[in-house]
């Protein structure tokens, strides 16, 4: 079969079982424009800006563990979606970006719309290429795939100078179905002798944690975590980026660590002997000052990227490789050592943490006349039985989703941890909603994050894609907010916006249902409304308390014991308990 | 500590970018950086040299491992290795010092590969202190340009770094 360059772009994404690509045309990929045009397979969803077409085809890679895919023009269309790339690297995501770029022949002329996309992207992407020959492109959009996928994921930027597509250079075209790359070989299973290590430490703890992250969720090791954690016993703490990887509501899960972690689970991290870090990166939300980080713990650290080992914490046991297979390692060696979990050590540890939670960190005041931001989470959490996706864009409303809705499976709850992009929640939720069109999908957001993607409005009504933006309306960058109260007396430095857009005929003139709710007796009457319109996309503009916090609260340079809480407590812990 | 760093990298456009952007993003520093491709004209041969505590090379190197493009590296200071560095010098040699001069050139095994009436043109290769030392030993006024290749390296023995 002879194709041309356009045509096996657009072949070889069909071979690579692509289903969605997100994209915005311009002159420099007007002939993959044309060769999309003529078949049906890959469904194109025009979005309204780049930066929304890498945002939703990250939330649909997030969704469903398959690469997301993306196509920009050359010059703007291409600096525009570096957001989104970026946004993609921080978390790990896997997703493929073909960029169109100037011909060939005048790459290096500062020709019209033309900007070096691969030196750009260099420091955001876990690869990029450059297409320099027609017969290169299906295998380079195989190697594409196959980096951005395996191990530890990443974005990939295929740059597509435009006489490569041109429709008057035809060439044979095979989609390689498998691809070798002599420079690139992600890793497996565990070291043999690093795993019956860690098997030793195991055996011996007396405060152990498992500490889990993105990786698990991105490994597809949920169901191998959880079994782990049952046979040990351990209470296990999720980061950011790995709500979902372990029940929440499981009686072993202790929530959140880290800056706006529970307690419980800061204080179980500060006191631990033993942490079991999976998939985790020792992010400094994670850890607060360094030099505090668990003083009295060893560490055992499983990851695919030995670059994340011992980055910023040195660790006594590192495991390289894949979260599954490794934890299944751990699990053979403990039924082989015929572990049994240490009653003793485990009920003191276990009270220990009980007194912990008995502090109840997270309540908040329930009697309030104006609407608490954490009570519409827990209705949301209710209404919709704790089975919706969730994304959320970056502020304080992304802590409260996080806090206040449990998730108990992987894939559920989808935010940008890693570079905290305003701007990701409405578009993502798209691309969430095309990969489950059955599933409840709702943003959670802010007045703030919702401008910077706003326009996506017009997307999710051209593409049928009912999501329900829950917008917590405080009339502040209330993150900022935040820290400048907490930091800067209170001097609100351009953290208020002096206009606000009525978000109700927004949504409207976007062609949504727009509902505004000011009363806390409204909030559960209008979620179930709004999830009851199976089939509108709803704009609910909450307006919540405007200077609630986000408690608790570790602030910079602070450790894990010392945490700022809604309601203050002496700091108590009783190291004697052994 | 000082570092040599030997890589094996895909001979591609953009492969030393990726190198040199790795260490600007990073904050680590490059002492000297040389390349070229090898027997196998698809690979080229990197030779870096950094410095950094132990933590940071360990980080410098899990980090280019990572670069796709890089197939193999090796630290050649955790080895026995052989350094080298090429140097070119061009010296003042007014007919007063010209003898003189060439005897240092001599002890240090160098070589004056182009002389016209006022200058010397001289070639050098040794470790990277010796042709520190040469450097030390020449008046600096009588320098009018040093040129270094920065340093290469090998291990010694049979093993070697090749797919
Ligand atoms: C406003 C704001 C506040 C925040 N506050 C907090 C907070 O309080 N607590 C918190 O935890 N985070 C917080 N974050 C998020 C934080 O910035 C980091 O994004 C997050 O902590 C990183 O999560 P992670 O360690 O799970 O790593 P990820 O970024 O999810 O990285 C995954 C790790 O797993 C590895 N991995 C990937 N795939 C595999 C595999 N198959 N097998 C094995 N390993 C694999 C990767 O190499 C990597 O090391 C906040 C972010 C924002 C924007
Ligand atoms: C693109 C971008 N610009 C700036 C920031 C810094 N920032 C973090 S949170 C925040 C405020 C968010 O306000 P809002 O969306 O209203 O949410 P709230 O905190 O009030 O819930 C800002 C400006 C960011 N994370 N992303």
């Amino acid at each position: 079969m002879e194709l041309n360059g356009a045509q096996i772009v657009i072949q070889s994404l069909k071979d690579e079982g692509v289903e969605y690509i997100f994209g915005y045309p311009g002159g420099a990929v007007l002939h993959l424009y044309d060769a999309l045009f003529q078949q049906d397979d890959v469904k194109h969803i025009l979005v309204r800006h780049e930066q929304g077409a890498t945002h939703a085809a990250d939330g649909y890679a997030r969704a469903t563990g398959k690469p997301g895919v993306v196509l920009v023009t050359s010059g703007p269309g291409a600096t525009n979606a570096v957001t989104g790339i970026a946004t993609a690297y921080m978390d790990s995501i896997p997703m493929v970006v073909i960029s169109g770029q100037v011909p060939s022949a005048v790459i290096g002329s500062d020709a019209f719309q033309e900007v070096d996309m691969v030196g750009i992207t260099r420091p955001c992407v876990k690869h990029n290429f450059l297409i320099s020959d027609v017969s290169k492109i299906a295998e380079t959009i195989k190697k594409a795939f196959y980096v951005a996928t395996s191990g530890r994921p990443g974005p990939v930027v295929i740059d597509i100078p435009k006489d490569m597509t041109s429709p008057n250079v035809k060439v044979p075209y095979h989609y390689p179905k498998k691809v070798e790359m002599r420079s690139y070989h992600p890793a497996t299973t565990g070291n043999k002798g690093q795993v019956k290590k860690a098997i030793e430490l195991l055996l011996h703890a007396k405060r152990p944690i498992i500490y889990a992250g993105g990786g698990v969720v991105l490994g597809e090791g949920s169901h191998e975590l959880t079994n782990l954690a049952k046979i040990l016993g351990y209470p296990v703490t999720n980061t950011l980026m790995g709500l979902g990887a372990y029940p929440a509501t499981d009686t072993q899960f202790v929530g959140m660590l880290g800056m706006h972690g529970t307690y419980e689970a800061n204080m179980a991290m500060h006191e631990s002997d033993l942490i079991v870090a999976i998939g985790v990166r020792f992010d400094d939300r994670v850890t607060g000052k360094l030099e505090l980080f668990c003083p009295y713990a060893k560490i055992i650290h499983v990851d695919i990227d030995p670059a994340s080992i011992s980055k910023t914490v040195k660790v006594d046991v590192p495991i390289v490789g894949e979260v599954k297979l490794v934890i299944e390692q751990l699990i053979d060696g403990l039924k082989e050592a015929k572990y049994k979990i240490d009653k003793p050590a485990s009920d003191a540890w276990w009270k220990l943490i009980d007194q912990w939670r008995s502090i109840d960190c997270l309540e908040f005041d329930r009697q309030s006349i104006a609407i608490k931001p954490q009570y519409v989470i827990e209705q949301l959490y209710q209404v919709t039985n704790g089975e919706a996706y969730v994304t959320s864009d970056v502020g304080q409303h992304q802590m409260w989703a996080a806090q206040y809705y449990p998730f108990d499976k992987p894939r559920r709850w989808i935010n940008s941890g890693g570079l905290g992009t305003m701007g990701f929640g409405l578009p993502a939720a798209i691309g969430v909603k095309l990969a489950h069109p059955n599933a409840d999908v709702a943003c959670v957001t802010g007045d703030a994050s919702i401008q910077m993607c706003i326009q996506e409005l017009s997307t999710a009504l051209q593409y049928k894609t009912p999501i329900k933006i829950i917008n917590l309306n405080n009339s502040y960058m209330g993150m900022v907010r935040q820290w400048q109260e907490f930091s800067y007396q209170s001097r609100y430095s351009h953290s208020y916006m002096e206009t606000i857009p009525d978000f109700v005929k927004l949504a409207e003139a976007y062609g949504h249902v727009g509902i505004r709710i000011d009363k806390p007796e409204d909030v559960r009457g209008a979620l179930e409304k709004a999830f009851a319109m199976k089939d509108r996309t709803v704009f609910l503009d909450i307006i919540t308390d405007r200077t609630e916090n986000v408690y608790p609260m570790i602030e910079a340079g602070k450790a894990h014991n010392d945490m700022k809480l809604r309601v203050a407590i002496g700091t108590s812990t009783d190291r004697e308990l052994s | 500590m000082r570092h040599i760093i030997s890589i094996l990298i895909e001979n591609e456009a953009g492969a030393l970018s990726r190198v040199a952007g790795l260490f600007s993003a990073r904050g680590y520093n490059i002492e000297s950086l040389t390349v070229a491709p090898t027997e196998d004209p698809s690979l080229s041969r990197m030779t870096l040299v950094t410095r950094g505590t132990e933590d940071i090379i360990e980080q410098i190197t899990k980090q280019l491992n990572k670069l796709i493009d890089v197939v193999k590296l090796i630290d050649l200071a955790q080895t026995i290795h052989i350094e080298r560095e090429l140097m070119l010098v061009k010296i003042k040699a007014s007919d007063k010092i010209r003898e003189e001069l060439r005897s240092v050139v001599d002890i240090f095994r160098g070589k004056i590969i182009d002389v016209t009436p006022t200058s010397y043109v001289i070639e050098m290769t040794g470790t990277s202190d010796k042709l520190d030392a040469f450097i030390a030993t020449i008046d600096k006024a009588s320098i009018i340009e040093v040129v270094r290749s920065g340093a290469t390296g090998i291990s010694r023995g049979e093993k070697g770094l090749h797919l």
